[in-house]
């Protein structure tokens, strides 16, 4: 296996991973919303959670898949397993491929540059800190893109299965508990793509790069 | 729906005929009626998923009542327009591969083995509620009819506009699947069933058919009345 530093940006199974991310996400999120349409209320006996903003406002049709619940949940059921696989995948090509070290966050060694990072971003440095492939704050935002993956599909199994994985149910604090994670984990993906597209509209390169992989740094 | 295209006997009714010219209509990805093509293997594949998931020893947690839900906000669901009532005369039909078919009155059920839990009630749409339910195990009521080990799925009819579902063996044996005279130590109200509903810790809710009329022992599953507008058969929790 090539040594790290002489590897491309983005191996073929990171782009490949990534890719089918696009797709697998969107479907997930949008049979996600048709089935929170069926029911817009969190808590036990479907009553409110005091702090559930879009209480009553069933999501836009635009947002949803399925047609309607038991088509979002098939929809939902379906693509579940490709997003679980594909994650598995990924998880795996990281440990094998020795990828973890460039894109993980670890926090003994990217905790000083990340701070720094957050400087310059907000102006309070003049120069951007050293940096490999990603800086700290990257790492920082994929490994927690990876966390909240691992997240959406342990919750999705505890709402799925509360009574054969209840174990799994109450360590994430009950089922009603998992389906607001569930959701609070929806509301961050969306999030981190907001904030990931408008950085790869700032930087066009990185678009690339996911797409042909990038030049070997010594070709 | 091949299962329902695939009908023994008297299942073939008006109603599969209709089903089955519904499903020659369906497209691949039609969410629906999800049942064919690519949704429609996923959801056999979930299916035989959940059942190797199932555990007939794994039990619903009984929950103390601290968690019951508020007098009159447990939701109340029926089909009809109106709230369905007993016909005189109740008894519930008990037939298929049994060795002693017939007529159960609500008496003679509450003479066998009588169980109680309090346990959270999952419903597709999302929302739960806790209460105390007491009946009689089905496994209980097989014994008592002699069902057929044959009978690997059970099916249950209503009557409120003939909603009906049918369950694998292992589900419906399971030892929280009960007949249900009773909720919250009192007889079951009309709005919850009345006299006798199907009640379980290991399904979702449109599985527990209320207003029970019949309870069958088939050797093949039949559908159900949501299952055949494209719900999920299994729905195991």
């Amino acid at each position: 296996m090539r040594a790290l530093e002489h590897r491309r940006p983005q191996p073929w199974p990171i782009r490949v991973a990534h890719w089918l991310n696009v797709p697998l996400l969107v479907i997930m999120a949008a049979s996600g919303l048709q089935i929170l349409a069926a029911y817009p209320k969190l808590g036990s006996q479907g009553r409110p959670y005091g702090w559930y903003p879009f209480q009553g406002a069933p999501p836009p049709d635009w947002t949803r898949l399925g047609d309607w619940l038991a088509g979002a949940r098939h929809w939902h059921f379906a693509f579940a397993w490709f997003l679980t696989l594909n994650g598995v995948a990924y998880l795996l090509y990281l440990a094998f491929s020795g990828e973890w070290r460039r894109r993980l966050f670890l926090p003994r060694r990217d905790t000083r540059n990340a701070l720094d990072t957050l400087a310059w971003y907000v102006r309070l440095r003049k120069h951007a800190p050293e940096q490999g492939l990603y800086n700290g704050l990257q790492r920082l935002a994929y490994t927690g893109s990876l966390a909240l993956g691992i997240l959406s599909v342990l919750s999705g199994l505890a709402l799925y299965k509360p009574v054969q994985l209840q174990v799994l149910a109450g360590l994430l604090g009950g089922y009603d508990a998992a389906r607001a994670l569930h959701l609070l984990v929806l509301a961050a993906f969306t999030l981190f793509t907001v904030g990931h597209l408008a950085l790869v509209l700032l930087h066009p390169r990185t678009l690339g790069e996911m797409v042909t992989g990038g030049r070997k740094p010594d070709a | 729906m091949p299962r329902l295209l695939r009908p023994s006997g008297r299942l073939l009714t008006r109603r599969t005929a209709l089903l089955g010219a519904a499903a020659l209509t369906t497209s691949a990805c039609d969410s629906s009626r999800p049942r064919t093509g690519f949704l429609g293997g996923m959801e056999r594949f979930n299916a035989r998923f959940q059942s190797a998931l199932f555990d007939a020893d794994q039990l619903a947690p009984e929950l103390p009542p601290s968690e019951d839900t508020p007098a009159g906000h447990f939701p109340r669901y029926f089909i009809s327009d109106a709230m369905p009532l007993a016909p005189e005369g109740w008894a519930l039909k008990v037939g298929g591969l049994v060795q002693r078919p017939g007529l159960l009155s609500l008496e003679e059920l509450q003479r066998l083995p009588r169980t109680e839990y309090r346990i959270r009630h999952h419903c597709v749409e999302g929302w739960s509620a806790v209460a105390s339910w007491h009946g009689v195990r089905l496994r209980d009521v097989a014994e008592h009819v002699g069902a057929d080990p044959r009978a690997g799925y059970v099916e249950f009819r209503s009557f409120d506009s003939d909603y009906f579902s049918s369950w694998d063996r292992p589900s419906a044996f399971h030892a929280q699947t009960i007949l249900a005279y009773g909720m919250n130590g009192q007889p079951l109200s009309p709005g919850h069933g009345a006299p006798l509903r199907l009640y379980s810790g290991v399904k979702l809710g449109y599985k527990m058919v209320k207003y029970l009329t019949e309870v069958s022992f088939l050797p093949e599953p039949t559908g159900g009345y949501w299952e055949d507008r494209g719900y999920e058969w299994y729905a195991g929790v």
